[in-house]
Order: C-alpha cells, then structure tokens, then sequence
C-alpha cells in the first residue's frame, strides 16, 4: 500500500536511453599474460556491456601478442566508451573499431569468418539430403560412418546459422562453434 | 654475486628481502600494515632494517585508508601490506575508494606458497581475482626473478598517467626463493603510454572559444590536485589572466583559494546555488580534471543546455562518458594548463568588461546567500560548529580529513581550502570511515601539522579501532565528531523519498567518546554549548594526543542547498525554502518516474 501512495524514489538519476544499439566487431591487440584475457571479460561484466562472440589467441609468437575479437552490441555512445575503456587495460596496446574503419572506407562491414563443427546423424533419405546440402554449402566431411557426419563449415555467421537450421530437421546432434575471426579488407594492417 | 652485477645494481636476495629493496629504491619512507602467515617473511625483512618504517594498524582497511590520505596529502604513492585470505579482502574497500577517486596506492598481499593455490588452503583467496575490478592493474608473481622488476611497474602505473591503486600478490615460498634483483628501470612496457600533452591544435580552439565568452566557467576536480602544486599554480594564473568565474567538485577543493575573488563555491548536489546556477547558465563551460559525475550534473538532459563543454582528462574514457564535449583535450591537465596560459597571453587581447553582466549576474545569486542556517543560542549548529573550527585552525598548517555524509557537506561548504592536499575526502565511492585512518595516514607524512578529521557520529564508528594505532604511533590526529547521533544523510534522504519514515537511521546506543578516547589512551572532549566551543576546539587543538571530540549538535539539522533527485542546476531546494512540506514534496511525481 505504501508503495502505491509513495513511489520508490532514488539517490540516483536515472534517464531512459534514446539511441538505437548496433553491432560492432573490435580487434583488441593484448600482451599474452596471465588474466589478460579476465581483464577483458571481466570490464564487458561489470560495466554491463554485451558480448555476442568472443575469440581469442596468440597471433604473434615472439612478441607474445594475442588478437582478441569481440562482437559487441550498444548505441554509438557505448561502443566509444567500450573503446576507450579497453585502452585502458595495462596489457592493452591496441582496440581498432572494425566496423568503423570499414565505413570509413566505404565498405559495409568488415570480413568475419567463422567455422563451426556440425554432427548430423541418420540413415536413408535424410542422410543423402545432408550430403547434398553439405556440399551445396561448401562444408566438408571430416568424420563420417554409416550412421553419422561431421561437417566443417566456414563462412559468414549468417551462412552458419542457416547451414545449422537446415540440417535440423535431418538429425542435428550437436554444434561447436569458434566465434567471428575479423578484419578490415584492403592492404593495411590494424 | 659477480662484479658486473653489483655495478648495475643486480644482486641475489631473497624474495622477501627484494620486497624491502624494492620499497626503498622507489623512495618509500612509511608503510601502512598487518602482518599474517603469508607475508611473515617480508615483515621480519621490515624488522632487520630501519629505512622504511612501518605502521601497525589495528584492520587492513585502515592501512588503506591511512595510505590514501598519506598519498593525498604528499603527492606520492601510499603504500600498503597485508596478509592473504582475510587480510586481501579487507584491502578491497580502500582500493576501490583509491580507484574511484584516482589515489596512488601499492598494495602488497601475501599468498599462500605457489604449490597450495587453488586447494582451497588456509587464508587462501584468489586475490587477484577479486582486486582485478578495483585496481589499475594487479599481478600474481610466480617467479621471484620476476619480483623486482613487478614492484618497479607496479609504482610507475600507480603514479603515472590517472593515477590508481595497484596490487601485487606474492606467494609465501616466492618470499623464500632467491633471486636476482633488478634496480628501478625507465623501460616502462609499450602497451601503457599515458599521454600528457595536450593536442595543441585542440588547446588553440579551446582558447579562442574562451576568448568569446560572455558567461564562461571554469570547473574544476581532483585531476588538478593529482597533476601537481604546478598545475594549481597555473589554474590560478589562468584565472586571474581571464577573470573568470571559478567552481570545483568535492575532489578538487583547495586547487583554487576559497578566499579568491573568482571562487563560486564547490559545486553538484549540495554545492552553491551561485556555482550551480553559473554551471547551467553559462555559455562556455572550461572541466579541468573532473568527469562529471552524476552528484555533479544533476538531471543530465538538463545539464548546462546552452553551453559549449571544453574537457581536459588525462583518461580518455573520462570523455564523452556522462556528458558530451565540444572541445576534448586528452592530456596531463597541468601540462594543457601551461599551453592554456601561454596561448592565452600570446594570441587573446581580452574586453575585460564584456563579462561585467555575467559577473553581476553571478552577484544576485550570490546575494540569495544559499549556505545561510538559523543560528541558536542553545544548541550548536553543524555549521557553526565547522565555521568556528576553520577560524581556530585557518592560520595553522591544516590539513583536514572527512567521513561521509551530512558532516563531510558542510566541511566542503564551510571550510575553507587555500592550497591543494589540504583535503582528503571519499568522493566516488562515498566510504563511511575513510576519515579516521585517512587522519592517521597525514599525520604520519607531516608530524609537525594539525590533522582534523571532521567525522560523523556513525560513520566514525567503522573505522573507531585506528585510534589505537594513533596513540601507538603519537600522532596526535583530531577527530571532531558532528554527533547528531542520526546517520544524518541516509535521514535527509528518508525524510525527502520515503515518507520520513526513519528506518534504522537513528543510532541508539551511543558510545561515550570521551570514556572511549580515554579507554585507547587519547584525550576526550565534550561540547554541548555554542557558548563553550571556541575553547573546547583551542583545548583540543593544544593538545599533543589523539583526540575524540564529541560535538553535539542539532539533531535534525539538514544539509542544504541541495539538488534533488531527477531536477537540474536551476531547480535547488534553497535552506530558507526547505520546509517541512517542500522537503517532503522536493521530489514532484516527474522526479520518481525518472526512478
């Protein structure tokens, strides 16, 4: 009752957000140490920002450099603040905004990649429709038996995820996927 | 040992021994402390020397309070030591607090030996886990050649760039092992460059903005104090060559004098309504060091509308964060504050008159005399107690230390600041029992000077047990007690959102401070009379011992003028207007859907 006479009021201003969120793919350059890669995941948390695909590993054995890419999701505002936020993590040296730079280019998006692991089990008709749709797809057969198929897809997350949709009705087991693989076309580097 | 080692500086030691090395190489001359299993090899390395000296405090967030106020007040890293499990996670409140407000601190813990992490072993905790979301950076050492040259990187990203808390977590059997030492290096790692000069060509713009300004401000914050004296120096001379209006948030107190003929007051939630109404009517709008806080801004949509933002930092997150900047300056703000002044004095040929109107506007708000409260024969006003505190203690080497709540707004109302690290107070993350220790830590840096710590009646309570330490380490450090014997914010914020129904806001069994001073070995002090204050304070002052000083004042004073929850710059809740039933209708229905 007193709830409804006397609205929970707050120490706090809160105001409503008014931009619309977009997805952005970040390159984020770490020295390869110990909770590097926790510094990372633990800032997306605590600050409430999204991860939608996360990868990682060392791309540059001598220097011990790891490439982090991350798919993220906010309004202009809090990709900025993901940025500048990133940056600020000691083992960083680099956070490039892929998404960015290629509209600056002109170009719609950056190149993303992924490959993803596809178990489909069945016999018959089903089994020959998975080939042929497999094949249709570009995805290899890495294991088979009489009963079963591995399939090893790579290609954009959209091509993934219809490739996955169709095999459901055909006897999808399992999947396991890497997450986006990212960067910008043309000669430059990040 | 061969020759060319001991000629660079390289020596094998023991782990332990490295921790001490290390302390001394980068110039420590205290440390705030608690000794436990897993840092007993460190502490009898501390026992066989005598060049740093360490501070027994009587709880681990003590030590890290007492080396914040030490870092505030000297401009250099504060520096803890503590054991694992229990002794890590009582750090983890002052770290956040020296995150928050931007604190050089090394905080050193101990950690079960290598071969016991993750077997859930006895005060075992996974410290870097828990530290990595309230400190700057943090390691686990897991090499003792390895040690030396962690402790060296851990006081460079301490001291450097924004400054913030750092922890190194060293594993018993690594205190144990031998190893080389490696002297201080300037190799600093490539992945941490801050940047600390402005752009200049950004600088330019911002000069030639200010140049046209009719309503300018100038806003201040903790970044000024953490640049150095040089940087409050050059703020002064920025004023004076532009003449413009000058505010500072709660952090930056003291950058700019309160006795200058510029200076509008702090400002935010409960800053002056002249800095707050210049703030929202100004039309170019220079932050130095602050970020705009949301104690700061108010409503954010309503923040400042018709003003042009120019925003020095030197974190780049800090811009753009809350509130938009036209001109962003990424930068050490006393190196911007240097081009800033040259520029001006080079390119700008100012019509001083051209802000006689905003400065006259700036008067009439002025004359509304917002920090004004009744005063009373009988009883002892909070503010009046605070006045008559920086009367007694202006003209002293001061140094002064908060808690948080109604007591730590009006101290930033009522007293005065002059000079930079006179002020130690929690600003972002508002920790009751900050003052305390805080207090202990000053004194400690500066034996000679009169520390006060302007406490509350509930918050002094969280930290009470550091008088021990004060009476074991003379520091004779003041505690003025606002006792109203309420949680007097908490109060204020019942009495304005939930119907004035004080729900466990009153504190009903009250210690006897001056039984309690006199119980640690301190000297107690009672005042209930305005008539009997001024000696009280002068006996509390001449005193050479830890004093509690219980102040009793009025009960259910306010802290006014104040901003409240979901209103702007120009909607304050004035003390002549704040009555019973505009305090309880400050906050219109509008103001709770923005909840």
């Amino acid at each position: 009752m007193n709830a409804q006479l006397q609205p929970t009021g707050s120490a706090y201003f809160i105001a409503s957000e008014t931009e619309k969120p977009v997805t952005h793919t970040l390159s984020v350059l770490v020295d390869n140490e110990p909770g590097v890669l926790a510094r990372v995941i633990g800032l997306f948390s605590g600050r409430g920002y999204n991860i939608d695909s996360l990868t990682v590993s060392e791309t540059e054995h001598e220097k011990h450099l790891s490439r982090i890419t991350i798919v993220t999701r906010g309004t202009p505002h809090v990709l900025e603040q993901i940025r500048h936020q990133l940056e600020r993590i000691v083992p960083v040296h680099r956070v490039v905004d892929l998404s960015v730079v290629a509209q600056e280019r002109g170009q719609d998006r950056p190149l993303e990649r992924e490959l993803a692991m596809v178990k489909v089990s069945g016999t018959g008709d089903d089994r020959v429709e998975a080939l042929r749709l497999a094949d249709a797809f570009r995805a290899q057969v890495i294991d088979a038996n009489t009963e079963h198929f591995i399939f090893e897809i790579t290609g954009r997350v959209s091509k993934i995820e219809q490739f996955i949709a169709i095999m459901k009705p055909l006897g999808l087991v399992e999947v396991c996927r890497t997450g986006v693989a990212a960067m910008n076309r043309g000669p430059e580097g990040m | 040992m061969n020759k060319a080692q001991s000629e660079t500086g390289r020596r094998e030691m023991t782990g332990a021994e490295m921790v001490v090395q290390a302390l001394i190489d980068n110039g420590v001359k205290h440390i705030f402390g608690y000794p436990g299993g897993a840092v007993l090899p460190i502490y009898d390395e501390l026992f066989q020397q005598e060049e740093v000296q360490h501070i027994l405090v009587r709880h681990e967030q003590g030590a890290g309070h007492a080396a914040e106020g030490y870092a505030r007040s000297t401009g250099k890293a504060g520096v803890m030591l503590v054991t694992s499990g229990p002794g890590a996670t009582n750090a983890v409140t002052p770290l956040q607090d020296a995150l928050m407000d931007s604190i050089p601190l090394v905080c050193i813990t101990g950690q079960v030996p290598t071969s016991l992490i993750g077997s859930d072993a006895f005060q075992e905790c996974d410290t870097v886990g828990i530290t990595r979301p309230c400190t700057k950076h943090n390691w686990l050492v897991k090499d003792v050649n390895e040690l030396a040259g962690i402790l060296h990187e851990a006081f460079h990203i301490a001291t450097t760039g924004r400054p913030g808390p750092v922890v190194v977590d060293v594993p018993k059997d690594i205190q144990f092992a031998r190893g080389i030492y490696t002297p201080p290096q300037t190799a600093p790692r490539t992945s941490y460059q801050p940047k600390m000069q402005g752009d200049l060509e950004a600088i330019k713009a911002a000069v030639a903005l200010m140049a046209t300004a009719k309503r300018p401000v100038i806003y201040t914050g903790g970044g000024v104090i953490n640049s150095g004296p040089e940087a409050s120096h050059l703020l002064r001379e920025l004023v004076d060559l532009t003449g413009f209006p000058i505010t500072s948030t709660l952090m930056g107190l003291g950058a700019y004098p309160a006795s200058g003929r510029k200076w509008l007051g702090m400002l935010g939630m409960h800053g002056t309504y002249e800095a707050n109404m210049a703030m929202h009517d100004c039309d170019v709008m220079l932050c130095l060091g602050a970020r705009f806080d949301d104690r700061i801004t108010g409503r954010i949509n309503a923040f400042s509308p018709n003003s042009k933002k120019i925003h020095v930092d030197i974190d780049p997150s800090s811009i753009n964060k809350n509130v938009r900047a036209d001109v962003p300056i990424i930068g050490d703000v006393g190196r911007v504050l240097e081009d800033m002044v040259r520029l001006w004095r080079a390119t700008v040929r100012q019509d001083k008159s051209a802000l006689h109107p905003w400065f006259e506007q700036i008067e009439r708000w002025r004359a509304r005399d917002c920090l004004a409260y009744r005063p009373n024969d009988d009883v002892i006003m909070p503010q009046y107690a605070i006045q008559r505190l920086y009367e007694a203690t202006k003209d002293r080497d001061t140094y002064i230390t908060t808690e948080v709540g109604q007591h730590q707004m009006w101290a930033a109302q009522h007293y005065g600041f002059e000079k930079p690290n006179r002020w130690m107070t929690s600003g972002g993350l508002g920790t009751m029992g900050y003052g305390l220790p805080a207090a202990l830590g000053v004194q400690i840096a500066h034996p000679e000077a009169l520390v006060i710590d302007i406490a509350g009646d509930a918050s002094v309570q969280m930290t009470i047990q550091e008088m021990s330490a004060a009476v074991q380490f003379d520091a004779p450090i003041k505690i003025f007690i606002l006792n109203n014997q309420y949680m007097g914010m908490v109060r204020q914020w019942q009495q304005l959102l939930h119907g004035n129904r004080l729900s466990h806001s009153y504190t009903e069994a009250m210690p006897d401070f001056v039984k309690l001073a006199e119980a640690y070995g301190g000297h107690g002090i009672r005042c209930e009379k305005p008539g009997e204050l001024d000696d009280a304070i002068a006996e509390m002052i001449e005193v050479r011992k830890p004093v509690l000083f219980d102040c009793r004042v009025a009960t259910l004073a306010n802290c006014f003028p104040m901003i409240p929850s979901g209103k702007a710059h120009n909607e304050m809740l004035l003390p002549d207007e704040a009555t019973d039933e505009a305090v309880a209708n400050a906050i219109d229905a509008k103001g709770r859907e923005l909840v």
